[in-house]
Protein backbone atom coordinates (compact mmCIF):
# COMPACT_ATOMS: atom_id res chain seq x y z
CA UNK A 1 0.00 0.00 0.00
CA UNK A 2 1.32 3.39 -0.95
CA UNK A 3 1.62 6.02 1.80
CA UNK A 4 -1.06 8.09 0.08
CA UNK A 5 -3.50 5.19 0.16
CA UNK A 6 -2.67 4.60 3.81
CA UNK A 7 -3.51 8.21 4.59
CA UNK A 8 -6.73 7.90 2.61
CA UNK A 9 -7.68 4.82 4.61
CA UNK A 10 -6.80 6.51 7.90
CA UNK A 11 -8.94 9.56 7.11
CA UNK A 12 -11.77 7.35 5.86
CA UNK A 13 -11.77 5.10 8.92
CA UNK A 14 -11.55 8.07 11.28
CA UNK A 15 -14.52 9.72 9.55
CA UNK A 16 -16.51 6.48 9.78
CA UNK A 17 -15.69 6.11 13.47
CA UNK A 18 -16.71 9.69 14.22
CA UNK A 19 -19.95 9.26 12.27
CA UNK A 20 -20.86 6.10 14.21
CA UNK A 21 -19.95 7.69 17.56
CA UNK A 22 -21.98 10.80 16.75
CA UNK A 23 -24.93 8.70 15.58
CA UNK A 24 -24.97 6.64 18.79
CA UNK A 25 -24.60 9.72 20.99
CA UNK A 26 -27.47 11.53 19.29
CA UNK A 27 -29.62 8.41 19.53
CA UNK A 28 -28.93 8.18 23.26
CA UNK A 29 -29.84 11.83 23.79
CA UNK A 30 -32.81 11.76 21.42
CA UNK A 31 -35.28 12.96 24.07
CA UNK A 32 -33.03 15.79 25.23
CA UNK A 33 -32.62 17.10 21.69
CA UNK A 34 -36.35 17.71 21.38
CA UNK A 35 -37.30 21.35 21.74
CA UNK A 36 -40.85 20.49 22.79
CA UNK A 37 -42.98 17.49 23.78
CA UNK A 38 -45.84 16.44 21.49
CA UNK A 39 -49.33 16.91 22.92
CA UNK A 40 -50.12 13.18 22.56
CA UNK A 41 -47.06 12.28 24.64
CA UNK A 42 -48.12 14.70 27.37
CA UNK A 43 -51.62 13.22 27.46
CA UNK A 44 -50.06 9.74 27.64
CA UNK A 45 -48.15 10.96 30.70
CA UNK A 46 -44.74 10.95 29.02
CA UNK A 47 -43.36 14.28 30.17
CA UNK A 48 -40.94 15.49 32.84
CA UNK A 49 -43.09 15.87 35.95
CA UNK A 50 -40.63 17.55 38.27
CA UNK A 51 -39.48 20.35 36.00
CA UNK A 52 -40.70 22.80 33.39
CA UNK A 53 -40.90 21.69 29.77
CA UNK A 54 -42.32 22.87 26.46
CA UNK A 55 -45.33 21.61 24.58
CA UNK A 56 -45.85 22.25 20.89
CA UNK A 57 -48.90 22.04 18.64
CA UNK A 58 -51.62 24.03 16.94
CA UNK A 59 -53.96 26.46 18.68
CA UNK A 60 -57.47 24.98 18.50
CA UNK A 61 -59.85 27.18 16.49
CA UNK A 62 -62.35 29.04 18.66
CA UNK A 63 -60.67 27.97 21.90
CA UNK A 64 -59.13 31.31 22.81
CA UNK A 65 -60.67 33.11 25.78
CA UNK A 66 -59.40 36.37 27.21
CA UNK A 67 -60.35 37.64 30.63
CA UNK A 68 -61.63 41.20 30.49
CA UNK A 69 -59.32 43.69 32.13
CA UNK A 70 -56.45 41.27 32.69
CA UNK A 71 -53.66 39.60 30.74
CA UNK A 72 -55.05 36.10 31.37
CA UNK A 73 -55.59 33.96 28.31
CA UNK A 74 -56.96 30.45 28.04
CA UNK A 75 -56.70 28.35 24.91
CA UNK A 76 -56.20 24.77 23.79
CA UNK A 77 -53.28 23.21 21.96
CA UNK A 78 -53.67 20.13 19.78
CA UNK A 79 -51.46 17.91 17.63
CA UNK A 80 -54.69 16.98 15.76
CA UNK A 81 -54.94 13.77 17.80
CA UNK A 82 -54.97 15.02 21.39
CA UNK A 83 -55.66 18.36 23.09
CA UNK A 84 -54.37 20.12 26.19
CA UNK A 85 -55.89 23.24 27.76
CA UNK A 86 -53.32 26.00 28.40
CA UNK A 87 -53.46 28.93 30.78
CA UNK A 88 -51.19 31.92 30.27
CA UNK A 89 -50.80 35.45 31.49
CA UNK A 90 -48.75 37.89 29.45
CA UNK A 91 -48.03 39.25 26.01
CA UNK A 92 -48.53 37.01 22.99
CA UNK A 93 -46.26 37.09 19.91
CA UNK A 94 -47.63 38.64 16.70
CA UNK A 95 -47.88 35.33 14.90
CA UNK A 96 -50.04 33.77 17.64
CA UNK A 97 -53.32 32.85 15.97
CA UNK A 98 -55.97 30.17 16.18
CA UNK A 99 -55.00 27.31 13.86
CA UNK A 100 -51.33 28.33 14.02
CA UNK A 101 -48.36 26.53 15.52
CA UNK A 102 -47.40 27.44 19.07
CA UNK A 103 -44.80 26.41 21.65
CA UNK A 104 -45.66 26.89 25.32
CA UNK A 105 -43.14 26.69 28.17
CA UNK A 106 -44.35 25.81 31.65
CA UNK A 107 -45.58 22.85 33.63
CA UNK A 108 -48.61 20.62 33.94
CA UNK A 109 -50.95 21.76 36.72
CA UNK A 110 -52.83 19.51 39.17
CA UNK A 111 -56.04 20.20 37.26
CA UNK A 112 -54.51 18.94 33.98
CA UNK A 113 -54.27 22.49 32.66
CA UNK A 114 -50.85 23.44 31.31
CA UNK A 115 -49.63 26.54 33.16
CA UNK A 116 -47.52 28.44 30.63
CA UNK A 117 -45.03 31.12 31.62
CA UNK A 118 -43.85 31.75 28.06
CA UNK A 119 -45.58 31.48 24.70
CA UNK A 120 -43.73 31.33 21.38
CA UNK A 121 -45.31 31.28 17.95
CA UNK A 122 -44.03 28.61 15.60
CA UNK A 123 -43.99 29.46 11.94
CA UNK A 124 -44.43 26.77 9.29
CA UNK A 125 -42.40 26.41 6.09
CA UNK A 126 -45.09 27.96 3.86
CA UNK A 127 -44.61 31.40 2.36
CA UNK A 128 -47.24 33.00 0.15
CA UNK A 129 -48.86 36.26 -0.82
CA UNK A 130 -52.13 37.23 0.94
CA UNK A 131 -54.19 36.75 -2.27
CA UNK A 132 -52.76 33.29 -2.77
CA UNK A 133 -53.50 32.39 0.83
CA UNK A 134 -57.18 33.35 0.34
CA UNK A 135 -57.51 31.12 -2.70
CA UNK A 136 -56.07 28.28 -0.69
CA UNK A 137 -58.90 28.44 1.82
CA UNK A 138 -59.76 24.79 1.14
CA UNK A 139 -56.37 23.83 2.49
CA UNK A 140 -56.92 26.15 5.44
CA UNK A 141 -60.31 24.56 6.11
CA UNK A 142 -58.73 21.10 6.18
CA UNK A 143 -56.30 22.28 8.82
CA UNK A 144 -59.09 23.93 10.80
CA UNK A 145 -61.18 20.77 10.65
CA UNK A 146 -58.29 18.68 11.87
CA UNK A 147 -57.67 21.21 14.62
CA UNK A 148 -61.29 21.21 15.78
CA UNK A 149 -61.56 17.43 15.46
CA UNK A 150 -58.51 17.04 17.63
CA UNK A 151 -60.27 19.04 20.28
CA UNK A 152 -63.03 16.45 20.57
CA UNK A 153 -60.89 13.38 21.03
CA UNK A 154 -58.30 12.70 23.71
CA UNK A 155 -57.57 14.98 26.64
CA UNK A 156 -55.33 14.76 29.71
CA UNK A 157 -58.16 13.85 32.13
CA UNK A 158 -59.17 10.88 29.96
CA UNK A 159 -56.05 8.95 30.70
CA UNK B 1 -7.74 17.90 -17.94
CA UNK B 2 -5.58 16.36 -15.20
CA UNK B 3 -2.63 18.40 -16.32
CA UNK B 4 -4.72 21.52 -15.93
CA UNK B 5 -5.66 20.50 -12.40
CA UNK B 6 -2.06 19.82 -11.46
CA UNK B 7 -1.03 23.18 -12.85
CA UNK B 8 -3.77 24.89 -10.86
CA UNK B 9 -2.44 23.31 -7.68
CA UNK B 10 0.91 25.02 -8.21
CA UNK B 11 0.90 28.28 -6.21
CA UNK B 12 2.34 30.65 -8.86
CA UNK B 13 -0.03 29.34 -11.49
CA UNK B 14 -3.00 29.61 -9.17
CA UNK B 15 -1.94 33.13 -8.23
CA UNK B 16 -2.06 34.20 -11.89
CA UNK B 17 -5.32 32.39 -12.76
CA UNK B 18 -7.20 33.58 -9.67
CA UNK B 19 -6.43 37.22 -10.46
CA UNK B 20 -8.23 36.79 -13.78
CA UNK B 21 -11.07 34.70 -12.33
CA UNK B 22 -12.02 36.75 -9.25
CA UNK B 23 -13.70 39.70 -11.04
CA UNK B 24 -15.68 37.27 -13.20
CA UNK B 25 -17.27 35.99 -10.01
CA UNK B 26 -17.49 39.26 -8.07
CA UNK B 27 -19.17 41.43 -10.73
CA UNK B 28 -22.02 39.02 -11.65
CA UNK B 29 -22.38 38.20 -7.95
CA UNK B 30 -22.91 41.85 -6.99
CA UNK B 31 -25.30 42.41 -9.91
CA UNK B 32 -27.41 39.36 -8.98
CA UNK B 33 -27.49 40.36 -5.31
CA UNK B 34 -28.52 43.92 -6.19
CA UNK B 35 -31.28 42.67 -8.50
CA UNK B 36 -32.59 40.12 -6.01
CA UNK B 37 -32.45 42.63 -3.16
CA UNK B 38 -34.52 45.11 -5.17
CA UNK B 39 -36.99 42.34 -6.06
CA UNK B 40 -37.10 41.04 -2.50
CA UNK B 41 -37.56 44.45 -0.87
CA UNK B 42 -39.88 46.21 -3.31
CA UNK B 43 -41.42 43.87 -5.89
CA UNK B 44 -42.19 40.60 -4.12
CA UNK B 45 -45.58 40.58 -2.33
CA UNK B 46 -45.60 40.38 1.44
CA UNK B 47 -46.26 37.11 3.23
CA UNK B 48 -49.84 36.31 4.28
CA UNK B 49 -48.77 35.62 7.87
CA UNK B 50 -45.54 37.50 8.49
CA UNK B 51 -46.18 40.63 6.44
CA UNK B 52 -43.00 42.44 5.46
CA UNK B 53 -40.88 40.74 8.12
CA UNK B 54 -40.43 37.68 5.92
CA UNK B 55 -38.19 39.69 3.55
CA UNK B 56 -35.22 39.01 5.81
CA UNK B 57 -35.26 35.51 4.29
CA UNK B 58 -33.36 36.97 1.31
CA UNK B 59 -30.33 37.50 3.54
CA UNK B 60 -30.89 34.82 6.17
CA UNK B 61 -31.19 31.76 3.93
CA UNK B 62 -28.17 32.53 1.69
CA UNK B 63 -26.05 33.32 4.78
CA UNK B 64 -27.08 30.10 6.51
CA UNK B 65 -26.44 28.07 3.37
CA UNK B 66 -22.97 29.62 2.95
CA UNK B 67 -22.16 29.08 6.63
CA UNK B 68 -22.43 25.35 5.95
CA UNK B 69 -21.01 25.48 2.42
CA UNK B 70 -17.86 27.30 3.57
CA UNK B 71 -17.39 24.72 6.29
CA UNK B 72 -17.67 21.84 3.84
CA UNK B 73 -15.13 23.51 1.54
CA UNK B 74 -12.83 24.05 4.52
CA UNK B 75 -13.12 20.43 5.69
CA UNK B 76 -12.90 18.89 2.22
CA UNK B 77 -9.82 20.85 1.25
CA UNK B 78 -8.33 19.98 4.62
CA UNK B 79 -8.88 16.29 3.86
CA UNK B 80 -7.41 16.65 0.38
CA UNK B 81 -4.40 18.37 1.93
CA UNK B 82 -4.01 15.55 4.44
CA UNK B 83 -4.24 12.75 1.88
CA UNK B 84 -2.58 14.19 -1.22
CA UNK B 85 -0.30 16.69 0.56
CA UNK B 86 -1.30 19.50 -1.76
CA UNK B 87 -0.09 22.77 -0.25
CA UNK B 88 -2.69 24.88 -2.01
CA UNK B 89 -5.60 22.96 -0.52
CA UNK B 90 -4.50 23.83 3.03
CA UNK B 91 -4.36 27.46 1.94
CA UNK B 92 -7.95 27.11 0.67
CA UNK B 93 -9.05 25.71 4.05
CA UNK B 94 -7.32 28.50 5.96
CA UNK B 95 -8.87 31.13 3.70
CA UNK B 96 -12.41 29.74 3.95
CA UNK B 97 -12.64 29.82 7.77
CA UNK B 98 -13.09 33.56 8.46
CA UNK B 99 -15.57 33.96 5.59
CA UNK B 100 -17.59 31.01 6.88
CA UNK B 101 -17.53 32.46 10.39
CA UNK B 102 -18.81 35.76 8.98
CA UNK B 103 -21.75 34.16 7.22
CA UNK B 104 -22.56 32.07 10.30
CA UNK B 105 -22.65 35.25 12.38
CA UNK B 106 -24.88 36.90 9.78
CA UNK B 107 -27.24 33.90 9.75
CA UNK B 108 -27.49 33.96 13.56
CA UNK B 109 -28.10 37.73 13.67
CA UNK B 110 -30.73 37.83 10.92
CA UNK B 111 -32.45 34.80 12.43
CA UNK B 112 -32.53 36.49 15.81
CA UNK B 113 -33.88 39.76 14.39
CA UNK B 114 -36.65 37.82 12.65
CA UNK B 115 -37.28 35.62 15.67
CA UNK B 116 -38.15 38.48 18.01
CA UNK B 117 -41.27 39.70 16.17
CA UNK B 118 -42.30 36.29 14.77
CA UNK B 119 -41.58 33.72 17.46
CA UNK B 120 -41.56 36.21 20.31
CA UNK B 121 -37.97 35.54 21.31
CA UNK B 122 -34.49 36.63 20.23
CA UNK B 123 -32.95 33.33 21.19
CA UNK B 124 -34.05 30.01 22.65
CA UNK B 125 -31.46 27.87 24.40
CA UNK B 126 -32.12 24.23 23.69
CA UNK B 127 -33.51 24.63 20.20
CA UNK B 128 -31.55 22.13 18.07
CA UNK B 129 -31.28 24.38 14.98
CA UNK B 130 -30.15 27.45 16.90
CA UNK B 131 -27.75 25.53 19.12
CA UNK B 132 -26.08 23.65 16.26
CA UNK B 133 -25.65 26.86 14.25
CA UNK B 134 -24.08 28.53 17.30
CA UNK B 135 -21.75 25.53 17.71
CA UNK B 136 -20.84 25.97 14.05
CA UNK B 137 -19.70 29.52 14.84
CA UNK B 138 -17.63 28.24 17.78
CA UNK B 139 -16.12 25.54 15.53
CA UNK B 140 -14.95 28.25 13.15
CA UNK B 141 -13.48 30.20 16.07
CA UNK B 142 -11.79 27.07 17.40
CA UNK B 143 -10.43 26.27 13.97
CA UNK B 144 -8.93 29.74 13.54
CA UNK B 145 -7.57 29.76 17.10
CA UNK B 146 -5.94 26.36 16.59
CA UNK B 147 -4.31 27.56 13.38
CA UNK B 148 -2.87 30.66 14.93
CA UNK B 149 -1.75 28.80 18.05
CA UNK B 150 0.67 26.56 16.12
CA UNK B 151 3.66 28.36 14.62
CA UNK B 152 4.74 25.59 12.28
CA UNK B 153 2.47 25.94 9.23
CA UNK B 154 2.65 22.24 8.27
CA UNK B 155 1.64 21.15 11.75
CA UNK B 156 -1.07 23.80 11.94
CA UNK B 157 -2.46 22.60 8.60
CA UNK B 158 -2.66 18.98 9.76
CA UNK B 159 -4.13 19.66 13.19
CA UNK B 160 -6.74 22.07 11.89
CA UNK B 161 -7.70 19.71 9.05
CA UNK B 162 -8.45 16.99 11.60
CA UNK B 163 -10.54 19.43 13.66
CA UNK B 164 -12.46 20.51 10.54
CA UNK B 165 -13.16 16.88 9.61
CA UNK B 166 -14.52 16.05 13.06
CA UNK B 167 -16.74 19.14 12.91
CA UNK B 168 -18.52 17.90 9.78
CA UNK B 169 -20.79 16.00 12.18
CA UNK B 170 -22.15 19.34 13.35
CA UNK B 171 -22.88 20.53 9.80
CA UNK B 172 -24.96 17.40 9.25
CA UNK B 173 -26.78 18.16 12.51
CA UNK B 174 -27.44 21.78 11.48
CA UNK B 175 -28.98 20.57 8.24
CA UNK B 176 -31.17 17.79 9.63
CA UNK B 177 -31.94 19.32 13.06
CA UNK B 178 -35.40 20.49 11.97
CA UNK B 179 -36.28 17.03 10.63
CA UNK B 180 -34.86 14.78 13.33
CA UNK B 181 -36.16 16.68 16.34
CA UNK B 182 -38.91 19.06 17.24
CA UNK B 183 -37.70 22.61 16.82
CA UNK B 184 -38.97 26.14 17.00
CA UNK B 185 -37.33 26.73 13.63
CA UNK B 186 -39.50 25.84 10.64
CA UNK B 187 -38.57 23.03 8.28
CA UNK B 188 -37.08 23.10 4.81
CA UNK B 189 -38.61 25.56 2.35
CA UNK B 190 -36.26 26.47 -0.46
CA UNK B 191 -35.98 23.21 -2.36
CA UNK B 192 -39.34 21.77 -1.33
CA UNK B 193 -42.29 21.94 -3.73
CA UNK B 194 -45.41 23.88 -2.90
CA UNK B 195 -44.00 25.74 0.09
CA UNK B 196 -43.34 29.09 -1.51
CA UNK B 197 -44.88 31.10 -4.33
CA UNK B 198 -42.73 31.26 -7.45
CA UNK B 199 -42.53 35.08 -7.36
CA UNK B 200 -41.07 34.82 -3.84
CA UNK B 201 -38.88 31.82 -4.55
CA UNK B 202 -37.16 32.99 -7.76
CA UNK B 203 -35.55 36.11 -6.19
CA UNK B 204 -34.39 33.85 -3.36
CA UNK B 205 -32.75 31.46 -5.81
CA UNK B 206 -31.11 34.42 -7.59
CA UNK B 207 -29.91 35.67 -4.21
CA UNK B 208 -28.45 32.24 -3.42
CA UNK B 209 -26.56 32.26 -6.71
CA UNK B 210 -25.36 35.84 -6.17
CA UNK B 211 -24.15 35.08 -2.64
CA UNK B 212 -22.35 31.97 -3.91
CA UNK B 213 -20.53 33.92 -6.63
CA UNK B 214 -19.57 36.69 -4.22
CA UNK B 215 -18.38 34.06 -1.75
CA UNK B 216 -16.28 32.50 -4.52
CA UNK B 217 -14.67 35.87 -5.26
CA UNK B 218 -13.99 36.55 -1.57
CA UNK B 219 -12.53 33.08 -1.17
CA UNK B 220 -10.22 33.55 -4.17
CA UNK B 221 -8.99 36.91 -2.82
CA UNK B 222 -8.27 35.37 0.55
CA UNK B 223 -6.52 32.31 -0.92
CA UNK B 224 -4.29 34.65 -2.93
CA UNK B 225 -3.23 36.49 0.21
CA UNK B 226 -2.72 33.19 2.01
CA UNK B 227 -0.62 31.77 -0.85
CA UNK B 228 1.48 34.91 -1.02
CA UNK B 229 2.19 34.75 2.71
CA UNK B 230 2.97 31.04 2.69
CA UNK B 231 5.28 31.36 -0.32
CA UNK B 232 6.91 34.58 0.86
CA UNK B 233 10.38 33.02 0.90
CA UNK B 234 10.16 31.44 -2.57
CA UNK B 235 11.79 32.68 -5.70
CA UNK B 236 8.62 33.24 -7.74
CA UNK B 237 7.23 35.65 -5.18
CA UNK B 238 10.50 37.56 -5.00
CA UNK B 239 10.75 37.73 -8.77
CA UNK B 240 7.17 38.87 -9.08
CA UNK B 241 7.57 41.61 -6.46
CA UNK B 242 10.82 42.83 -8.01
CA UNK B 243 9.49 42.73 -11.57
CA UNK B 244 8.66 46.08 -13.21
CA UNK B 245 4.91 45.46 -12.80
CA UNK B 246 5.39 45.01 -9.06
CA UNK B 247 3.32 41.83 -8.93
CA UNK B 248 -0.16 42.96 -9.80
Amino acid sequence: MKPRQQRMLAVGLAALGIAIAAGLTLRAFQDNMMFFVEVSDVVAGEYPKERNFRIGGLVVGGSMQRDEGSMDINFEVTDTACTIPVQYSGVLPDLFREGQGVVAHGRMGEDNVFQADKILAKHDEDYMAPEVADSLSKHQQDIQEAVVKGAAECRPNDS
Amino acid sequence: MWKWFHQLASPPHFYRISAILAPWLAVPGVILIAYAAWQGLFVVPMDYQQGDAFRIIYVHVPSAYLSMMAYMIMATSGAIGLIWRIKLSHAVAAAAAPIGAGFTFLALCTGSIWGKPMWGTWWEWGDPRMMSELILLFLYFGYMALRSAIDDTTKADKASAVLALVGIVNVVIVHFSVEWWSSLHQGQTVFKKGTMDADMRIPLLIMLLGFTLLFGAMLLRRIRTEVLFRERRTRWVREMILSPEGGA
